[in-house]
């Protein structure tokens, strides 16, 4: 419980794997995907490709969560040590 | 009441007996020492794996009416109705790390809402009560669609009566629902869920192999399809996207990402579960179900080579295009099969209604009743209030089907993914940071819902019988803004909701400058930086069904 915003944090962490995750948005780009061919299994290419992306989504975050598994989490202290508890380490 | 169909009728029945006796033996699955809490029955005892995890979010997630409206779309729109795919794609990368904190932060505050939690977050009753009422409007008429889809197999079966006879199958099944979700909670979708999606997943991969096989191939079934949207009048529709509606495909495919955890009973599903991990596992494997669902999509084009004609409603007297599917099923399959393919789809219905009347049901307890009516109520009563409060949800949404034209919810449901966008600011950017002011995202939302509201309203249907709430997909020319019309003569399409949000936002950032300025108290916050990283096991953690 604190009464600032400013004490209570937001406990964000930055990890560059998470950014994985901004690839799949790249199938929202429709100039590239709506197109008839090539066709495969005879599906036009703006169909075979949105299929393709489940596997690419699938990808990218299946790496974000093996990468980011071992993380060490400060479950019991907030992330950043403050001047209290490096005072504890010294006792 | 004529043409009934009996092989499938008894099969279907059959079905719908044993998911019946799961629904009323799921009280006892795992249970714990009470099921007179919001914990136990609301939220299953928050101790779902992976497993019963993918079942039931799955299940959720994916509705019935996803199922019968999503190849509908296909079958009369062509490739705009292919978005679903896109959408529950993206879905997963985009809230992967917001769903993980919204997680933690609940689990270690003991929160059962969306509402819930913003309420910790800002200390701002007036807010939490916008998220909650902007919640339970959302899912109301989502229920009332689970009917949609069920109806449209039962009448597909021959169950097609007019009047109030024909809605009595209906009122059967939703009344043997609607007793054992009273009694069990959330361990009966849960539960129920594992025979849905195992009969879902069979039916689709033997209908999208064995039906293009059947018919010709793909190349065949496409063909067909180009064929038919040539010679329809209306510009829109075709098995590419035109110039007009690129831009509403990518956008309803992110509004609609980005709306759907912020609907109550998808965020039920998740925090039902037990740890960071199954949440983690469940973002990687839940897309096995959007490719399902890409598959089924299709399926509307298969029924235009198998020249499939819409069954009329005989209460509405149109022609119902949700039953598209189901007449495609019992017009390509043996009867048997039939029956096993509609009984996926009902009971694929009764999954999503019970775990949506649970999220409102908690909504309603939480953030109204305890809040506004009865301050100091004991779990024990807030677990009896939930349950008689998911009792008038369903029978609200079965009168909705009954007494008013099922177009309404449909309309309902339109407006439902605007509005639940609207609340994005207070309950998903604020799991990162509290800069917008708690004052500002009350104006923000009122501003959204109110330009949201506005321009769904201006929308004509595609084929000019309605003039109002007719789409979601508003042409840049309309777009105004206090008379001032930006892009003016363009017939380039795009999301309303995405537009309310982008209001939305604006007004918010306007408004949280001026109040910052004005050093406004932006409330007390009761979470910390590392509530939003707890896991399992974590001393922090709220112990589950005490107080």
């Amino acid at each position: 419980m604190s009464d600032t915003p400013e004490q209570a944090g937001n406990g964000l962490r930055w990890n560059a794997w998470n950014l994985l995750l901004l690839v799949p948005l790249a199938m929202l780009i429709t100039p590239f995907i709506n197109r008839d061919g090539p066709h495969l299994f005879g599906m036009p290419f703006f169909y075979w490709s949105q299929f393709a992306f489940v596997i690419v989504g699938v990808a990218c975050v299946g790496i974000v969560y093996l990468k980011t598994k071992d993380e060490p989490v400060r479950t019991d202290k907030p992330d950043l040590l403050s001047a209290d508890d490096l005072d504890e380490g010294d006792r | 009441m004529s043409n009934i169909q009996w092989t499938e009728t008894i099969i279907f029945a059959l079905l719908f007996g044993v998911v019946t006796v799961l629904g009323f033996m799921a009280a006892r699955w795992q249970a714990g020492d009470t099921l007179d809490h919001l914990d136990e029955w609301g939220l299953g005892g928050r101790k779902f794996g992976s497993w019963i995890t993918w079942f039931l979010v799955g299940g959720d997630l994916y509705t019935a009416y996803t199922f019968v409206a999503v190849p509908a779309l296909i079958f009369g729109a062509g490739a705009m109705g292919f978005f679903a795919l896109p959408y529950t794609v993206i879905l997963y990368p985009i809230v992967f790390l917001p769903l993980l904190r919204m997680w933690s932060v609940s689990r270690v505050h003991g929160y059962v809402t969306p509402a819930d939690y913003v309420k910790g977050r800002y200390g701002s009753r007036t807010l939490a009560l916008l998220v909650a009422i902007t919640g339970l409007v959302a899912t109301m008429p989502y229920i009332a669609l689970q009917l949609v889809g069920l109806e449209a197999v039962l009448r597909t079966m021959g169950f097609n009566g007019s009047g109030l006879l024909g809605h009595l199958p209906l009122l059967i099944a939703f009344i043997v629902l609607a007793v054992y979700t009273y009694q069990s909670g959330l361990r009966a979708p849960a539960l129920i869920a594992f025979v849905k999606d195992i009969l879902i997943y069979v039916v689709i991969l033997v209908a999208v192999f064995y039906l293009p096989s059947k018919l010709g191939g793909w190349e065949s079934i496409f063909s067909a399809a180009e064929d038919k949207f040539a010679e329809t009048p209306a510009p829109g529709d075709g098995t590419l996207l035109g110039p007009n509606n690129q831009l509403q495909y990518a956008t309803l495919a992110l509004g609609s990402a980005l709306a759907l955890f912020l609907y109550p009973h998808s965020l039920t599903g998740a925090l039902a579960s037990r740890s960071r991990n199954v949440i983690k596992r469940n973002m990687v494997a839940l897309p096995a179900y959007s490719l399902l669902l890409g598959l089924l999509a299709l399926l509307g084009y298969v029924a235009i080579s198998a020249a499939v004609k819409p069954i009329t409603n005989e209460a509405t007297g149109r022609p119902d295009s949700n039953t598209i599917i189901p007449v495609l099923f019992e017009q390509q399959f043996p009867s048997w099969f039939a029956g096993i393919a509609f009984a996926a789809i009902g009971i694929g219905a009764l999954v999503p209604a019970a775990i949506m009347s649970i999220a409102a049901a908690n909504l309603w307890t939480r953030n109204i009743y305890k809040e506004y009516m009865h301050k100091d109520a004991t779990p024990a009563q807030e677990a009896k209030q939930a349950k008689l409060a998911s009792l008038v949800v369903k029978f609200g949404a079965v009168l909705c089907i009954v007494l008013i034209d099922p177009q309404f919810s449909i309309d309902l449901q339109l407006i439902g993914g605007v509005i639940i966008l609207q609340t994005l600011p207070a309950v998903a950017i604020s799991l990162y940071t509290r800069w917008f002011h708690r004052w500002a995202l009350v104006t923000g939302w009122a501003a959204g819902m109110t330009w949201g509201f506005v321009m769904l309203y201006a929308i004509p249907s595609a084929d000019g019988s309605r003039a109002h709430f007719g789409g979601s997909a508003l042409a840049l020319d309309k777009l105004s803004l206090f008379g001032w019309q930006p892009f003016a003569g363009s017939t380039v399409q795009i999301y309303v909701g995405f537009v309310a949000l982008v209001g939305n936002l604006v007004v918010a950032a306007l408004v949280t400058f001026i109040l910052r300025a004005r050093n406004v108290s932006n409330g007390i916050d009761q979470t910390v930086g590392s509530d939003y990283h707890a896991d399992d096991g974590d001393p922090k953690l709220k112990a589950i069904a005490t107080h």
